[in-house]
């Protein structure tokens, strides 16, 4: 009962990473109809600038530091996005669709072999900059960075459900995903809510990386990949393009892989151990994608060929 | 015994009800025309018809078969072709590829026989060739048939998807809005090549907005309106239906 | 008729210079740039036939596969366990000293097995769109990792990260092409004996792809590219056709990764990362989509890039600022995004592109609207 809870605590806090990340994919789904594969690469240059800026300024007190290094993070990681969308996507809107997809490649192996160049090959310690209690709930452990989080991740993302569906920003958003051309004629700024919607993506991106380094206390340039390919699931899983079901897709995947890594040794009878956790995801991934391709939340796509 | 028989098909997409118990029956050899302002169901009803959408209800017969949620390739090897409304040819493949591509459910070449390139592939080729070029001579294509599809003009390309279509020998050919776009020498030649089809023993089903086409063209018209089929009949009737007259004057003013 | 003939003639020509140059390849690497060299360009022809394999994939079906590597780890694997002491380990009553199969046993079991997972892998997928099998498929690559990096207790498969070793060569015929063999008065090193072997391999991957080009299949498979809704329309059971074309190509995968364990004689997961799919998908990419003799001359320059990097980049930087900054490593990977980015923004038909795409994707289609 106790690894029971402790499972669930683990798999509510990578959950929250999880929705955040996939909160990137999907925006940018509804909006493009496009995957963008460079996603997780920007959430690995999120937490390798937070590091980089928390080493630079380890002198100041840790209140001056972490937000100044998030903020930078942030800045980087959107300017990124931007990046992304006008090298990779908006030349490429009305090609073929591999070539998007294509592009998208070659710039996450070039982000990825870049922070490979700039911080190396080694894992990095992310310091500890506050003390990290650890408090009891009916035996199992959760500590401050793990509060910490979830309560920052659902924050984020009812910040998010606001501007969307609350603001003028987000009322053009919801128009271009629903029918770009439609949207132009009324006098949306496509190329301006596209650009956007690829900046909140990633400053989003930006703060999950940040999390999951100082919840692992590890940063390394090759994170982004299984984080990505794992937030992409979730976003399949609550049903791409629909931002609610991304949040419950990260959640639920979370959960499914840390409880399905706690029992895989069980349940396999000891042949199989935790360090198949990452299958989970991909089984997921598959099973949603036979049984019901349009997610949890979502609408049917296979017939919008 | 009918070509093809609707029975209440109905259709809805999100709160939108695109048909509505559309009935209708097509008899061999005639050329039945569809016609009705846009947004009237149409396409839809032609996409229900030809395996792109599944109908929420009703059923519909071909050839003595009963078809439901039918994909597009299986209703194409038992014999309903089509044309697109806004074409959709092999753009990067040549006229005589795009007309190949058509014979392929009349076709066998299997993946052995193709590595192999047997003696059975190698006639089989030949005559698909043979077949393609002569339906491109019979719809009037002009330029080499090496021209990639995309390189042709918008009449050649209308023409090149009806000879795709006929390649895959059809007993229903559904043509999706032919003349949009056509001058009026282009619409007379496609007249007369409706007819040939049609003398060919090859039944036609034709949305057209041209209503003047539609009347001399066809054996019996039906008319949409609002996804309900509001009249049915030979051409004279139906142009003075009241119900067709409100229906045309009411909603569509071009 | 005459006229024919003579056509007849100079193609025939053609083929015989061509095959000539090939045969002597090999001697002429040797005595030119050493053993070594030769070393690589057996490689290179494997990464050819990889490269060849995924065409049949991305070039002529459309379909983006990022886990191809996955298919020749299969088929590397295959060839690993059966002909290697390794499984005395797992099952020491069943196999006291291993198993030792012939390769041409193996071929076709790993080419099947490997066509069997495509199938498994694409029948999910291939109905939706494309984006997904490119996800799926990358993820897919990355947990055949996984199993290989882990399948090494309780019961020791695949020895995990330290890989398998002591493979056997492959032979043909009782003659060891792993030693220097006397064939009517030649003598030749064991790398020129795996360039021919490779060399039959590469021209049978090849031929079978021109064949099914110009095939009512090839058409089929390329009628998807261009428009599926349309191909299905037309009577293409697109389903089932973008699965066969899956399927080859892992098959093509699979026969890669057979001969590239006989050759190598070890295998380790570390061959088989993310980025050797890149790097695959680069090669044809950058050689020209759907184009055979494109892929080819992509996967030549790519398979030989490391090799050219290793030799320049690491010297210079060593002139220059007296260490090693960038190594030729992650300069290479580097270069491979560049790579892929800039080819499909101006060239996306390749470096040499068909006939048919090189008219396609350079055409109309390019929106001007970032400018």
């Amino acid at each position: 009962m106790e690894i029971f809870l402790q499972q669930i605590i683990n798999g509510l806090v990578q959950g929250s990473v999880y929705a955040l990340v996939a909160l990137g994919y999907t925006m940018v789904y509804g909006i493009l109809g496009l995957i963008n594969f460079a996603h997780g690469e920007v959430v690995m240059m999120g937490a390798m600038v937070a590091l980089s800026a928390l080493s630079v300024m380890a002198g100041l007190p840790p209140l001056v530091s972490l937000p100044l290094s998030l903020f930078l993070a942030i800045s980087v990681c959107m300017a990124l996005g931007y990046g992304i969308e006008r090298i990779a996507y908006r030349p490429l809107r009305h090609a073929p669709r591999l070539a998007p997809l294509i592009t998208a490649i070659g710039v996450s192996i070039v982000l990825q072999n870049l922070a490979m160049l700039i911080w190396g090959r080694d894992y990095h310690s992310f310091p500890q900059l506050f003390a990290n209690h650890a408090h009891r709930i009916g035996g199992a452990i959760i500590n401050d960075i793990q509060i910490v989080i979830v309560v920052a991740a659902f924050l984020m993302m009812a910040g998010l459900m606001l501007v969307v569906h609350r603001t003028r920003l987000g009322r053009a958003m919801r128009a271009v995903a629903e029918n770009q051309h439609a949207a132009q004629l009324m006098g949306v700024d496509v190329n301006r809510v596209v650009s956007i919607t690829f900046m909140i993506g990633s400053a989003l991106a930006a703060v999950a990386g940040v999390m999951v380094s100082a919840n692992y206390g590890l940063a390394h340039y090759y994170m982004g990949f299984l984080l990505g390919l794992k937030a992409f699931t979730a976003a399949v899983l609550g049903g791409i393009g629909n931002l609610r079901g991304a949040m419950l897709g990260g959640l639920l995947l979370g959960l499914i892989e840390s409880l399905g890594a706690g029992y895989i040794g069980d349940i396999t009878g000891g042949f199989m151990g935790s360090q198949y956790q990452d299958v989970f995801a991909f089984l997921v991934l598959i099973a949603v994608l036979i049984f019901r391709p349009s997610g949890l939340l979502g609408e049917r796509l296979a017939e919008r060929a | 015994m009918n070509l093809l028989e609707l029975s209440r098909i109905g259709k809805r997409f999100g709160g939108l009800n695109a048909l509505t118990d559309v009935s209708l029956h097509i008899e061999r050899g005639e050329i039945y025309g569809l016609i009705g302002p846009n947004g009237a169901g149409k396409t839809t009803l032609f996409n229900v018809i030809t395996g792109l959408y599944q109908p929420d209800s009703g059923e519909f017969h071909f050839n003595g078969k009963s078809y439901r949620g039918a994909k597009p390739h299986v209703l194409a090897g038992d014999g309903i072709a089509r044309t697109f409304q806004n074409i959709r040819l092999f753009a990067n493949l040549t006229a005589l590829e795009n007309v190949m591509i058509g014979r392929h459910v009349r076709t066998r070449a299997g993946v052995m026989g193709s590595i192999m390139n047997s003696q059975a592939t190698r006639l089989e080729e030949k005559a698909c060739r043979d077949k393609a070029s002569e339906l491109l001579n019979m719809v009037g294509l002009k330029k080499p048939h090496q021209t990639l599809a995309k390189n042709l003009s918008y009449g050649e390309q209308r023409r090149l998807e009806i000879a795709r279509a006929l390649a895959t020998e059809p007993l229903l050919l559904a043509l999706d809005e032919p003349a949009a776009g056509m001058n009026a020498t282009e619409t007379e030649n496609l007249k007369a090549l409706i007819n040939a089809i049609r003398d060919s023993g090859i039944t036609v089903l034709l949305i057209e907005h041209d209503v003047k086409l539609i009347m001399g063209l066809c054996d019996r018209v039906a008319v949409l309106d609002y996804g309900r089929k509001i009249a049915e009949g030979v051409p004279d009737e139906v142009r003075n239906d009241p119900a067709v007259i409100s229906a045309y004057l009411g909603v569509d003013g071009e | 008729m005459q006229n024919a003939r003579e056509v007849v003639f100079r193609r025939l020509n053609k083929r015989i210079v061509l095959i000539a140059v090939l045969l002597l390849l090999p001697f002429a690497v040797d005595a030119l740039l050493g053993r070594g060299w030769l070393r690589i360009v057996d490689f290179a022809m494997l990464y050819i036939m990889l490269a060849l394999g995924l065409n049949i994939v991305v070039g002529y079906a459309g379909l983006l596969d990022l886990g191809y590597i996955a298919f020749f780890a299969v088929g590397a694997y295959c060839y690993a366990l059966s002909a290697s002491p390794h499984l005395a380990i797992a099952f020491p009553r069943l196999f006291p000293d291993g198993v030792h199969l012939s390769i041409f046993i193996v071929l076709p079991v790993s080419a099947l097995l490997a066509g069997g997972m495509g199938v498994l892998l694409g029948a999910p997928t291939l109905k939706l769109r494309g984006d997904y099998l490119a996800i799926v498929t990358l993820g897919f690559g990355e947990i055949i990792r996984i199993f290989m990096n882990n399948l090494n207790a309780p019961l020791n498969l695949t020895n995990g990260p330290q890989g398998i070793s002591r493979i056997d060569p492959i032979s043909i015929a009782g003659i060891s092409l792993n030693a220097t063999q006397r064939i009517f008065g030649f003598t030749l090193p064991s790398v020129h004996l795996y360039f021919y072997l490779f060399l039959f391999f590469a021209g049978l991957v090849v031929f079978v792809s021109q064949r099914l080009e110009r095939s009512r299949i090839g058409r089929a498979w390329m009628a998807i590219r261009e428009d599926e809704i349309a191909a299905s329309a037309m009577g293409i059971n697109t389903r089932n056709l973008k699965l066969l074309a899956f399927a080859m190509g892992a098959a093509f995968g699979g026969i890669s990764g057979t001969l590239f364990a006989g050759f190598q004689g070890f295998v380790s997961p570390e061959s088989f990362s993310l980025m050797e799919s890149v790097m695959v998908l680069c090669m044809v990419v950058l050689g020209g989509m759907g184009h055979i003799y494109g892929v080819i001359l992509g996967g030549l320059l790519l398979a030989l890039l490391p090799e050219l990097l290793r030799h320049s980049v690491v010297p210079v930087q060593q002139a220059l600022f007296g260490k090693t900054i960038i190594d030729p490593e992650s300069l290479r990977m580097l270069l491979f995004g560049f790579a892929l980015i800039l080819v499909m923004l101006y060239r996306p038909a390749g470096l040499w592109p068909s006939r048919v795409r090189r008219r396609e994707l350079s055409s109309d289609e390019r929106p001007n609207e970032s400018a």
